[in-house]
């Protein structure tokens, strides 16, 4: 069964730079903005295909390479700017990726669900969209009582916590292993 | 008794007259033109000399084993990275960011390794860096990932390089080291207005390019000239965009490093290889010859005092 390695942030040794410490406590708090607004969920049943156009998606991890220029219906994201569904001719935007599921609707119809950690969202003008996650993997391959043993792990590290640096990290933890948690559940 | 070699018995004669000769420790033989010291020390020479030769092209030889090895891996794990690099890259030209012009002050990154032995990796790097530097190197500085590319820098450079990178090339990279790089930089605060990634490319198993990749920082994406298109943009998404595309690109390009400087050493070792086996044939033919020509010195020795009696 696959392992999950958590966020590299989060697992750096306790003489990590300061910088990363207001990187993350920003992402927690935008986290925290976007849980209060109305998050928009695109449903999957009945998508509507608005525009034609070839989608030219790239999807990868740091050892795995999902998609390479393919062209798909639609891909899910879950960002911190809230979940949004990209199809072709998306208006050009980037955005940050949240610890979530990222569904892909294929050409045929299949649809395919991704957990990932972290990572950045592009879609440029000419309707490409490059999504670089830092670890991602197929909620298929995801180990329920692994993660339930990372979520424990990481709310008694929280728990424990001393400084605002540590503090801020072991809720990191926390997020993704509560994401990874539902992902192993659905998946 | 034995047959006599004819040659030697005309040696002999001619050596008979000039017996008084060869009792002297040393004898001085013209060899290709070249005067050299034949006795039994230097039969002793030539052999240490030869399995010195011998040692060495089998640890050449067992080095580009373990290089062949390791570029397997590194050209394995260099295939999902190459989209990873290309898809940090693609926004960069599509947004059509550009450095600052306002700040001329220039971050190079050198990306090289800890370990030698692999022909010219390190010193192109260093060639590409120093040829940038050349007319002005007062606004640029210089970040070495990997002990080679500061030794070779700092001859020059010692004032530009303000941070070091270690511990690189012994075990293969992960996304981790590239992000602690990243944050390196980023800590630093150095104030550029653009900067540059040097590193090897990989072709093919015998040929890599050395090449630049450009990074920028978060006020120079939000200048951008397209930017405007591009929808839901805020400071922090932007921060973090650029966070996480410096330490892709970074990641990207220690991968390609990897795979250069490991194709390069099996080559490398492989001519050592070749070299030392060159070597070890002449060797042995002088070694041979020397051989012989002390027994035949031997057997002058033994017939001459034979015949004086």
């Amino acid at each position: 069964k696959w392992r999950v390695r958590v966020l590299s942030g989060a697992t750096s040794s306790p003489s990590t730079q300061p910088h990363h410490y207001t990187l993350h406590t920003k992402l927690v708090r935008m986290f925290s903005r976007a849980a209060s607004t109305l998050v928009r969920r695109v449903s999957l049943v009945g998508t509507r295909s608005y525009s034609d156009g070839p989608m030219a998606f790239t999807f990868a991890s740091q050892n795995q390479v999902f998609y390479n220029g393919a062209d798909v219906r639609q891909v899910d994201v879950p960002s911190f700017s809230g979940s949004f569904g990209i199809l072709p001719k998306h208006v050009p935007s980037l955005a940050v990726l949240k610890p979530g599921v990222l569904t892909v609707l294929e050409a045929d119809g299949a649809a395919k669900k991704y957990f990932v950690s972290s990572g950045i969202v592009t879609i440029n003008e000419d309707s490409s969209v490059q999504i670089l996650a830092e670890e991602a993997a197929g909620v298929e391959e995801l180990d329920l009582g692994a993660a339930r043993d990372i979520l424990s792990k990481a709310h008694s590290e929280a728990n424990a916590a001393t400084s605002e640096e540590a503090k801020a990290e072991a809720l990191i933890k926390v997020e993704v292993a509560e994401e990874l948690v539902k992902a192993a559940e659905s998946g | 008794s034995e047959a006599v070699n004819p040659s030697l018995l005309v040696s002999c004669q001619t050596v008979v007259y000039s017996a008084e000769m060869f009792r002297r420790a040393t004898i001085l033989v013209p060899y290709n033109g070249q005067q050299q010291v034949r006795s039994m020390a230097t039969l002793k020479a030539i052999a240490m000399r030869l399995k010195s030769v011998k040692n060495i092209q089998k640890i050449t030889q067992s080095m580009k084993m373990v290089s062949a090895a390791k570029y397997a891996r590194a050209d394995r794990e260099l295939k999902p990275a190459r989209p990873y690099g290309a898809g940090t890259t693609a926004f960069y030209e599509k947004a059509e960011v550009k450095g600052e012009e306002e700040k001329p002050n220039k971050l190079i990154v050198a990306c090289t390794s800890d370990r030698g032995l692999c022909g010219a990796i390190h010193s192109n790097i260093c060639k590409h860096i120093k040829a940038e530097l050349a007319q002005d190197a007062s606004k640029a500085a210089i970040i070495c990932i990997g002990d080679k590319s500061r030794a070779q820098l700092s001859r020059l450079y010692a004032k530009n390089i303000i941070a070091q990178v270690g511990e690189v090339g012994r075990k293969p990279s992960t996304f981790e080291d590239a992000a602690r790089i990243a944050t390196l930089i980023l800590n630093l605060g150095y104030d550029f207005g653009s900067g540059t990634l040097v590193y090897n490319r990989f072709r093919t198993v015998v040929s890599y390019d050395t090449k630049e990749l450009p990074f920028y920082s978060a006020t120079a994406i939000a200048n951008a000239e397209k930017i405007s298109l591009y929808d839901s943009l805020d400071a922090d998404v932007i921060q973090s965009y650029m966070e996480y595309s410096l330490a892709s690109l970074i990641f990207y390009v220690l991968k390609e490093g990897a795979c250069s400087e490991q194709s390069s050493r099996m080559t490398a070792m492989d001519s050592a290889s070749k070299n030392a086996g060159e070597m070890i044939d002449k060797l042995t033919l002088t070694y041979n010859r020397t051989r012989q020509a002390v027994i035949t010195g031997e057997l002058i020795e033994i017939i001459s005092g034979a015949a004086a009696v």
